[in-house]
């Protein structure tokens, strides 16, 4: 079959289904998120929480864009985390070698039909119940129509005047360090629609490959109201969506891989103004920094093309971040509206939800981000405790799992955003892979307050725990562990290192009362750490000080 | 031609009806359509033969076969029917009669031979649908109906020709040849499943698939003088169907007798999981309530409700064809059906509603045609002219027409005023059938306007082809099943031509439609509808 297909224009024989080929020559060029891979420093699955450190930038900002104001909005892309493509029973696993997982319906090929994968509703219903939006009981299936080599049927399966979710919003707080303060912006529609595949340019330029493997992919579109007015806001937005969708399990959320893309809309306007100024399309954008970094950068663009009355060279236009030159650039000039041709999609029945089935998944939602983030605010943690608890899910779960064992709410939180994150770090693990389970973060916590170890001893167990899991009572009995806290064993001790060190003993007394340092850490040393420190102290100040 | 219907700007107009009483036409019926040789017995089933044939070991499933391709041979040079014979016949033959010597079970289409329209895929033979944009083109799957023939046993002898991705009303739009009607090599059969029609009427195979979208089956079954059924819409899968317009694509069936066709849709019919529009209702067994001529009371259809649609008597029909399904109507009354004339106001909305849908799909569903994936890919130095020189090389001037179109009329702007109100139209025509059809168990018509025309005559006159389709398009925007049976024959130039009419029943009817047609043809007199081409071996 690759034989009939290609007519050897180039084919793999070893794949199931050969690259589609045709000739480049001046193709528009896209830029993939895997030519920009390399250049996004940051690991999400560690550091899902927005890392802009520099305050210098915004502030530039706030003088550069003095007496203006941007309007933000963004459509996001999320690729559904389901076992099957939208419309054929075909996987989808991100890297796969290239047109192995295709079949003729994700090929578009002759006589093939798309025929829906359910589970791609039921993900679109709690995304659009999350958001906090109205659901269509009946929606439908349009063709968003256009020609590219990466759409293999000439036409996207898409929802175009229903939507299956429209009219809501999303709760968010922004970090402290960037001013802080709670946020709703406003959601326009969420709708289903299929992924299209990839073009692979070849090095000499002479032709493009098409990998259709994620062609079929099904995506949630997610519209925001244009709401949004700063980097920051618009970072922070797409932050919580990532988060919403990793506590709702549909999507994987992750921006490398392109599970999650966002396109973002920018304009601005002199303060006061009503009217909207031309808005400029910006995509490429890899991370939540480069979301951040791209609409600041556009702002003062814009800003600065008013200030020179050069603003009628703002156009409506799509540019592209440019990573290595943090700024923006040309990518295409928009003529006209395009006319996509959207019709109802024959193929595909039309979707009806039933309130039964709505009631159901409203039941099974989990605990959402703003939720927990309120709750954690309940307990008293300071909002920097909440957001870092409330951002992973894993952790949040594991952080509830310990306060149900009965533990500190303000020791367990500062456990794990202190020495269990450092270590997640380190070893570029999430908490659910270490063998630290909930259950011994409690009893960890319980047997240094109730003074069964000291606090030093309690991280030694905790790193123990950690990397080769036990229990905390296992390992302060294999190890002999228990704190000291019997005077006449300590007594002997402070004599034992006392009756050692005569010299010093002498200099002590000769006024070096700074050598009662050294006394303490030798015998710390002789008790291997398990000395109850208050009562060594007490007890060697007594003896140091004894008139013999 | 209906003057209306060609210029369908006054479509929208309401035509006036003709007071064509029915006490009028039973003249014209008897003195007519019937005056033919009186001695001609009724259409047997090709396929019940075949099967005796075969389980009483009285021939093999080889020398059946044989006599047909023998036959195919013979007639392919003059009538082109045939895309690509298929090389595979005999050895399948061959197989089920390995399969009945061992006492095995064979499918109830074993051996039967059966060609498929070249818009349907087979995974073992190309299908071009017969345009130039998918020459060679060979899919790597069965179509579900493709695969349910197999699984009955029946052998797939070749891929029939057409009118390029069905568009067209004389297979005279193939980009590889134009096929000849049986009847008379110098006319159309018909289409655009003018192949599969001419295939079944000359004996080339003793069934075949088609595909109906606005009268694809129909029309040709009434130039050819067979059985053709158009399905409801969603009893048959369209999956591997080669889609033209997917709201009202249906694969359907031909055969030279009601049994065979009845057959034939039982082995394609049922729910389909990769076809989301299929249906889940359960098959009925279609033919199981046939009863021998010989055993029908004097009334067998006593009672049943025939309405003959006044709006398909009219103006712009050829009168011959006006008198022959009188005829038939006056036959149905005969056999005790109460035959009354209903009005259906919005049927001459159905043809510019057909044409604006229609094409509209299409050029939708044509957009694969891209030459990146498969088809012929025109070396160009740039994407648009990629585009562009491998789809004016690809497709055939209708179907560019059709393309054009249907992207004006989906365009912004001209949706509202050209798709959306076609929508709307579809919608009252579905009403008007539903009424028409809760006060009447079947409807009938005319199949065509006119009988087979001469190869050539319509093909610069686009206007008048698609005037042709006004009897059948209303049937699939109601998404209705639909029965063509021959009644009766038209002299033209001292040639005998057949005539068909058309059947037309509720949604999932078909069960009806088949058992009404099967007495209709039981009790047909005088009427033998083997073209004299292949007339010798078959004696009445």
């Amino acid at each position: 079959m690759a034989l009939t297909l290609f007519r050897g224009i180039q084919t793999r024989p070893f794949l199931p289904y050969p690259y589609g080929l045709f000739p480049r020559k001046h193709v528009l060029f896209y830029a993939t998120m895997k030519s920009t891979q390399t250049q996004t420093a940051t690991h999400e699955k560690e550091q899902p929480l927005l890392k802009v450190s520099s305050h210098t930038h915004s502030k530039r900002l706030d003088n550069v864009s003095k007496g203006y104001e941007a309007i933000i909005g963004i459509e996001t892309h999320v690729q559904l985390y389901t076992l099957t493509k939208a419309f054929c029973s075909c996987p989808y696993s991100y890297g796969s070698q290239p047109n192995t997982t295709i079949c003729p319906i994700c090929m578009g090929l002759p006589g093939a039909l798309p025929v829906l994968n359910s589970k791609v509703i039921e993900f679109a219903v709690k995304l659009g119940l999350a958001l906090n939006c109205k659901l269509s009981l009946n929606s439908k299936f349009d063709r968003k129509q256009y020609f590219y080599p990466d759409l293999p049927k000439g036409y996207q399966i898409s929802q175009f005047d229903i939507p299956i979710a429209s009219g809501g919003f999303i709760d968010l707080d922004i970090p402290v360090e960037f001013g802080g303060g709670h946020r709703r912006f406003g959601i326009t529609r969420v709708h289903m629609e299929e992924d299209a595949g990839k073009l692979l340019h070849t090095g000499n330029g002479s032709y493009s490959e098409v990998d259709l493997n994620r062609a079929g992919v099904p995506l949630l579109e997610i519209v925001s109201e244009p709401d949004m007015r700063t980097g920051i806001e618009a970072a922070e937005y797409a932050a919580e969506l990532q988060r919403l969708v990793r506590f709702l399990g549909v999507s994987n959320g992750n921006m490398q891989e392109g599970s999650l893309r966002c396109d973002v809309n920018v304009s601005v306007r002199p303060i006061g103004q009503l009217e909207f100024g031309t808005k400029v399309e910006i995509k490429n954008l890899n991370s939540f920094s480069a979301i951040s970094r791209a609409i600041d950068f556009e702002i003062s663009r814009q800003v600065l093309l008013h200030n020179e009355n050069q603003s009628i060279q703002i156009v409506q236009e799509t540019r592209l971040w440019d990573e290595g030159a943090q700024k923006t650039v040309t990518m295409r000039k928009k003529e006209g509206l395009s006319d996509y041709r959207y019709f109802p999609e024959p193929d595909l029945p039309e979707v009806i939800l039933g309130k039964e089935y709505i009631d159901s998944i409203r039941d099974s939602l989990p605990e959402l981000p703003e939720m927990k983030r309120r709750r954690y605010e309940k307990m008293g943690l300071s909002m920097q405790d909440v957001l870092f608890l409330a951002n992973d899910i894993n952790v949040a779960d594991f952080f509830d799992a310990t306060i149900d064992k009965g533990a500190d709410v303000k020791l367990a939180a500062n456990w794990i955003m202190g020495d269990i994150a450092a270590y997640m770090k380190n070893e570029k693990l999430s908490i659910n892979e270490t063998k630290l389970i909930p259950q011994e973060l409690a009893e960890l916590i319980a047997s240094i307050k109730g003074g069964t170890i000291s606090g030093k001893i309690g991280k030694e167990i905790l790193f123990e725990m950690l990397g080769k899991g036990g229990t905390v009572k296992g390992l302060i009995k294999e190890k002999d562990l228990v704190q000291i806290v019997d005077p006449v064993e300590i007594e002997r001790m402070v004599d034992k290192v006392i009756a050692e060190n005569p010299k010093q003993l002498e200099q002590y007394r000769g006024g070096r009362t700074k050598l009662q340092g050294y006394f303490a850490g030798q015998i710390m040393k002789l008790s291997k750490g398990k000395a109850n420190p208050v009562l060594l102290n007490k007890i060697l100040l007594e003896k140091l000080n004894a008139k013999s | 031609m209906l003057s209306s219907v060609q210029n369908p700007r006054f479509l929208l107009l309401h035509l006036p009806p003709k007071h064509l009483h029915f006490a009028t036409t039973k003249a014209i019926h008897t003195s007519q359509t019937l005056a033919l040789s009186p001695s001609t017995s009724p259409p047997v089933s090709q396929i019940l033969t075949l099967r005796h044939s075969l389980l009483s070991r009285r021939s093999t499933a080889v020398e059946l076969a044989e006599a047909y391709l023998a036959r195919l041979r013979r007639t392919e040079p003059q009538l082109k029917s045939f895309l690509h014979v298929s090389e595979n016949a005999l050895k399948e033959a061959a197989e089920i009669d390995r399969r009945i010597e061992r006492n095995e079970a064979v499918g109830p289409m074993a051996g039967v031979l059966v060609a498929v329209k070249d818009n349907i895929c087979t995974a073992d033979m190309p299908s071009t649908a017969g345009s130039r944009a998918l020459e060679g083109y060979r899919p790597p799957f069965d179509a579900t109906a493709v695969r349910k023939l197999r699984e009955s046993g029946a052998i797939v002898i070749g891929k029939t020709n057409l009118d390029e991705f069905g568009m067209g009303s004389t297979t005279e739009g193939s980009a590889y040849q134009v096929t000849a009607n049986p009847w008379d090599l110098s006319r159309v059969p018909g289409g655009s499943s003018g192949g599969s029609a001419a295939a079944v009427s000359a004996r080339q195979c003793v069934v075949s698939l088609g595909s109906d979208t606005g009268g694809s089956v129909r029309q040709p079954a009434s130039f050819c003088g067979v059985v053709g059924l158009k399905p409801t819409y969603g009893c048959v899968s369209r999956y591997g169907l080669v889609a033209y317009a997917s709201s009202l694509d249906v694969i359907g069936c031909f055969g030279s007798s009601v049994t065979d066709t009845g057959i034939l849709l039982h082995a394609i019919s049922g729910h389909d999981r990769f076809d989301a529009t299929s249906s889940k209702r359960q098959v009925p067994a279609f033919t199981s309530q046939f009863i021998s001529k010989d055993l029908l009371e004097s009334k067998p259809l006593k009672g049943l409700r025939v309405g003959i649609i006044r709006e398909t008597i009219d103006d712009g029909v050829d009168p011959d064809v006006i008198s022959s399904v009188c005829g038939a109507a006056c036959h149905l009354e005969e056999l005790g059906c109460i035959v009354t004339e209903v009005s259906l106001p919005s049927f001459s909305l159905g043809l510019p509603a057909y044409y604006i849908l229609a094409s509209s799909e299409s050029s939708s569903n044509l957009s694969r045609y891209d030459g990146v994936r498969y088809g012929n890919q025109v070396v160009a130095d740039e994407l648009n002219s990629l585009y562009g020189n491998s789809r004016a090389k690809g497709f055939g001037s209708e179907v560019k027409m059709r393309i054009l179109m249907g992207t004006y009329a989906l365009s912004a702007g001209y949706y509202d005023a050209y798709y959306k109100r076609a929508q709307q139209v579809r919608t009252l025509i579905q009403k008007s059938f539903k009424e028409a059809l809760d006060k009447n168990d079947i409807l009938i018509s005319p199949a065509a306007p006119s009988v087979a025309y001469k190869i050539g005559e319509k093909k610069n006159d686009p206007l008048a082809m698609y005037a042709g389709d006004i009897m059948t398009v209303n049937v699939n925007l109601a998404g209705l099943p639909a029965l063509v049976l021959p009644c009766g024959f038209v002299e033209e130039e001292s040639t005998s031509l057949p005539v068909g009419f058309q059947m037309i029943g509720a949604a999932f009817d078909e069960e009806k439609l088949l058992k009404v047609g099967h007495i209709f043809e039981q009790t047909l007199r005088g009427c033998n509808f083997v073209p004299p081409l292949v007339a010798d071996d078959f004696p009445c």
